[in-house]
Parts: structure tokens; sequence; C-alpha cells
């Protein structure tokens, strides 16, 4: 089979797989939570208070929220057939609209930090490796572990006492000056300036997962018949390393990585919170608050619909890493 | 070397818990100054959880002194107290029972099902195991943390309903691990002994495969309680925990008011919870290079 052939059946295995996963996510989420008590209506009447049970009735035929649950569900499969997310009640809004509202934010969070603590992951757990047992490999061990056992979110709260309480270097909250109206290079940098603590505090995590998991992969490749011979035919340790060992290690990297690259898009909610940095998790919890559950469904879909799109990539990675590896 | 084991241990009579199958295990995890270090803070975490109501007796959320005491301020309350004049060792202390109670119930439950379903699905195959394969990954597409914060608002917020929430959301991990193992084990050959014998499915699953797919297991289960204290902590953090008991991560959430004057009422709770995840984890490390012949070579 060639490449191309192989990558298009790749796809089209990929998108079959897609279809009854997102049904079984939204049948899933959808009767639990009829479970929940309460709708939107009644926490949009416990805000404004005053509203009569007519009034209560009305909105609730207008958001659809007095039809049957079987009914409420198959209008919603009926939307996303049309590829609409419904509408949300809480902020009368289309959903679609809000979720791209918040979408840039939480993709530059999850792109910078994994792109970081990839790169950092990489870089230590070939440190350690490379002197296992020794005290740099040990060293940096008790520091992964050390960082793998930390809340992000209070390595969050700590680096925004000393950064911004204390030192005054960057701001505490949001992702642009509020009020500030800046364009171009001035504008990235504040907008940097904002990112830099919620992607640390994010990326630390990961760092510690995969440092951890590049060390013990590179020790057990090393040990392969493969790597053997490279050496046996006089390749220089940095290259075996490198390209044999390393190569091999990214392997199990990447399916971890793809993981975490999906379920982060929906699941910062706690760095977010403490950073106030407008993404979907802050969004998603404020829906649940609000009992807005088209808003938390067509999150959950996007989040899942990207693990999907995550593993595609992982698997075509994997076929290039190791050739020993088909693309199924 | 796992057929060894078992036909040596079959001589030994049913399964009582052997020990003895695991004397070199024991011997190599006590030899790793990492996982007694782990164990002995485990152990300190435990009793700090045991003792906490003797030492502090009395409703940890009560209002025992003036708010916003600074630590060493006032040596009856070595930590001071937080703005609502609450000492904070002893909710420190006291956080120590839930954290531990709903990480270690949690996994419990995460545990009994991730076991049940990784086993039929690895044992027995075919279309149950597409069927149970298909419902694992539909879990783990799901970011864990937001299926549990959905979860948790089915009810009132109480320490119960956290430990189901967070059991419930995280058995994949359990059931990917242990249908794997099934799947290799099912096919060797002490395995393949205990069938031309005669044995039953159930005596073949819970004698002859479950204590040799445990190792693994076990490893993964201390992990596991580290990433339910997290998760507690994060959920009691957001303000979704109970609201009757005091928490490691409710402290945090309330310090975090204060975070511009009173940090350190963010700082304590959230040492504590390095420490609790710390132990485990070191635990875990430990005891995967313990039951894990091969990767002790290496290191």
């Amino acid at each position: 089979m060639s490449t191309l052939a192989r990558v298009r059946a790749t796809l089209w295995r990929t998108a079959l797989q897609a279809v009854p996963t997102v049904f079984g996510i939204v049948i899933l989420v959808f009767f639990l939570l009829q479970l929940v008590p309460g709708d939107a209506v009644d926490v949009l009447a416990g805000e404004s208070g005053g509203i009569s049970e007519e009034g209560l009735a009305m909105l609730r035929a207008s958001f659809g929220l007095d039809q049957p649950v079987l009914v409420q569900l198959l209008a919603y499969l009926d939307h996303l057939a049309h590829f609409s997310l419904g509408y949300s009640p809480r902020y009368n809004t289309p959903v679609m609209d809000l979720i791209l509202s918040r979408l840039p934010g939480s993709i530059v969070l999850m792109l910078l930090s994994q792109i970081i603590a990839i790169a950092v992951g990489i870089a230590l757990g070939a440190i350690m490796a490379a002197w296992a047992g020794r005290w740099p490999d040990r060293l940096l061990s008790l520091a992964a572990l050390l960082l793998y056992s930390t809340p992000g979110f209070w390595v969050g709260l700590m680096a925004l006492v000393v950064c911004s309480v204390w030192l005054g270097w960057l701001p505490s909250g949001g992702d642009v000056t509020i009020g500030a109206d800046l364009r171009g290079w001035a504008w990235l940098k504040d907008f940097a300036a904002h990112a830099v603590l919620p992607v640390t505090a994010l990326a630390g995590f990961f760092v510690a997962i995969y440092a951890r998991l590049v060390r013990a992969s590179m020790l057990e490749i090393s040990r392969q018949d493969f790597v053997r011979t490279a050496h046996a035919k006089g390749l220089a340790p940095f290259v075996v390393t490198v390209r044999h060992v390393l190569r091999c290690a990214l392997v199990p990297l990447s399916t971890v990585a793809g993981m975490h690259l999906g379920t982060l898009l929906g699941g910062a909610v706690v760095i977010e919170t403490v950073f106030s940095w407008p993404g979907l998790g802050r969004l998603a919890l404020e829906a649940v608050m609000a009992r807005d559950y088209a808003v938390l469904l067509g999150i959950l879909l996007l989040s899942s619909l990207t693990v999907i799109v995550a593993n595609l990539l992982v698997d075509l990675l994997h076929a290039w890493l190791d050739p020993r590896i088909q693309t199924r | 070397m796992a057929s060894s084991t078992v036909f040596l241990s079959e001589r030994s009579g049913p399964w009582s818990p052997r020990f003895g199958q695991f004397t070199p295990q024991i011997r190599a995890f006590l030899r790793n100054p990492a996982g007694v270090a782990g164990l002995s803070l485990l152990l300190l975490m435990l009793l700090t959880a045991l003792i906490a109501p003797l030492l502090y007796p009395g409703d940890p959320l009560d209002m025992v002194a003036r708010p916003l005491l600074r630590p060493g301020q006032d040596l009856r309350f070595p930590l001071g107290t937080d703005s609502l004049g609450r000492d904070v060792v002893a909710g420190l202390a006291h956080g120590a029972r839930i954290s531990l109670l709903i990480g270690f119930s949690a996994v419990s439950i995460s545990l009994l099902i991730g076991t049940l379903i990784g086993t039929v699905a690895g044992y027995f195959g075919g279309w149950l195991d597409d069927l149970l394969v298909h419902l694992t990954e539909l879990f783990q597409t799901l970011p864990t943390f937001l299926f549990v914060i959905v979860l948790v608002t089915i009810g009132k917020p109480s320490v119960m309903l956290i430990t189901l929430s967070i059991g419930v959301a995280s058995w994949p991990t359990i059931a990917r691990l242990a249908r794997a193992e099934f799947r290799s084990l099912r096919e060797s050959d002490f395995v393949m002994a205990a069938r031309s014998l005669g044995y039953s499915n159930s005596r073949i699953i819970f004698r002859e495969i479950l204590p040799n797919a445990l190792p693994p297991i076990i490893v993964t289960t201390s992990v596991m309680v580290a990433t339910a204290i997290l998760n507690e902590s994060a959920l009691s953090f957001l303000g979704l925990g109970d609201p009757n008991v005091v928490s490691w991560g409710s402290m945090i959430g309330a310090g975090r008011e204060m975070l511009r004057t009173a940090w350190y009422l963010t700082a304590f709770p959230g040492a504590m919870i390095v420490l609790a995840v710390l132990s485990l984890n070191l635990l875990g490390d430990a005891l995967n290079d313990a039951l894990n012949p091969r990767l002790r070579e290496l290191s």
C-alpha cells in the first residue's frame, strides 16, 4: 500500500471511530445531566428574582427545556447534524460563538505549555538516562518527582506571590491589560507577559511526566539489540543516543502527550481560574454552575474531538518515528 | 518467571495472600531509601490523620482566636489563624483525614470497577472485549476533571459524593491495565495448565491470573491515590468541596483571597498536599522497581 493510501485509510478509520464516540458522549452526558438538580432557568430566576411562574414557564418553553428528555436529546442531535452546537440560555448567544470566543485562549495555553513541557521533558529525561544511577540522575529524578507531586494551581499561586506581588514583574491575571488599547508588537508583549505564569504553572506537571517517561523508555530501549548493533558499527555514543534511542523513546512520549493534549483543551479549569485566563475550562465551570448544558456539552464534544484528532496525529507520527510500526 | 512462582505457590494451597512469594521484592523495596522515605512519610500522614481529633478536638472550622494571626505571633497557634480566626495547624491536621480518606476510598472504587471491566474484557475477549474497550475509550476521551465536576454537581457536595465522583471518573486507567495483563497472562503456560486440569473460569481468574496481574496494578494504585488527592484538592479549591469539613484544597481556596497580605495561608496547605502526594509517588516508584525485576537491574 502506498503511503498516501495508508494515510487515507487511517483518516477514514478515525472518522468512523469519531462518530460513535461523539454519539456516546452526547448520550452519556445528556442523561447524566438530567440527574443534576435544577436547570438554566432556575439559576436565571434565582439570580434576577421576582420572575412569575408564567414567566419561568415561558422561558423554559423558549429554550425547549419543557420538552421530554428524549425530545431534547433528539433536538440536540438534530442541531449537531446541522453542525450547530445549539443555543445558550445563560449567555443568550449561539454556543458556537461562545466557544469560538474562548478557543484562542485555550489553544495558546494548551500548545505553549505542551511545547515547553515536551522540549524540557525530553532534555531532562535524556540527561537523566545518560547519567542513570549517578548524581545528576538522582538529583533531577527527585526534582521531577517533587514537581510531579505538586498541584499546578498551587505552583501558580506561589509564582503569583513571588513574581507578581513581591517582585512586580508580571501581571496577576487576565490575558491583556484591561483598557489599554494596544496594537501589534506592544499587544504581543503585553499578552506574553500575561501568559508566562499560567503557561509555566500548567507546563510544570507535564515536564515531570514527560521527563520520567523519556528516562524510563530510553533506559529500556538502550538495552535492545539494534542499539548494540549501532554501537558495534562504530557510531559515536551521542549519535546512537539521539538518532536511535531517543527517536524510539519519542513513541511512548507522543502517545502520552497526545492523550493530554485533548483533555487540556477543556481541562485546564483550575489554572484558568487562578489566573482569570479566558479559556474553555473556566467557561465549562461557569456552564456547570449556571446549569447551561448546551455550552458544557459543546466543550466536552470539542475536547473529545481534539483527543481523537491528536490520537490520529500520534499514530501517523509513530509510523514515521519507528519503521517497525505500521499505520493500522 | 511468573509461571514458576505460581507453580511453587500452588503447592502452598489456596490463595491466601502468599507473602512468602514476595519476600525478595520486599527486601528489594526495603533496600531502596526513596521507598522507605515515602512509606515513612505516608505512615506519618496516616498517623496525623488518625490522631487529629485527639490533638485538636472540636471543629477545626470554629473561630478560636483573633483572625489573621501571623505564624509565630501566638505560640498557642504556631502557624497562625486564617481570616475567620480558625487555627491553621488544626486545619492542616484535620485536612489530612479528608485528603487520605477521599484518596484511598476513591481509588478503591476505581479499582473495583476497573479490575472488573478489565478482567472481563481481557479474559473473555470477543465482542464483550470490543464493547468494553469502546466504553473505556469513551470515558477516557472526556477530560477527567470536568467529568468529576459534572458528577459532583449531581447532589449536595459531601465527602461521599466527591469520593464516588473521583472514583467513577478514574477507573479507565485500571481497566486498561487489568485488560492488558489478563490478555497476556491468558495465553501463558500456567493458565493453559490450569485449563487442562479443568479449573473453572472463576478459579482461573481469581486464583491463577489475578495474583499475577496484581503487581502493576498495585504500583498504579499508589500513583492513582496521589492523583485522587490532587483532584480532591482542586475541587475544594474551586469551592465544590464539602462545606462542612476542612480540606487542604478549601484552605488554599480561602487563603487565595488574602494572597497579597497573607501568602502563608496558601503556602502551608499546599505544602501538605505536596508531602502527601510525594510520599505516595515515592512509594509507587519504589514498588515499581521492586516488583519489576527487569527495571531493578537497570537502575
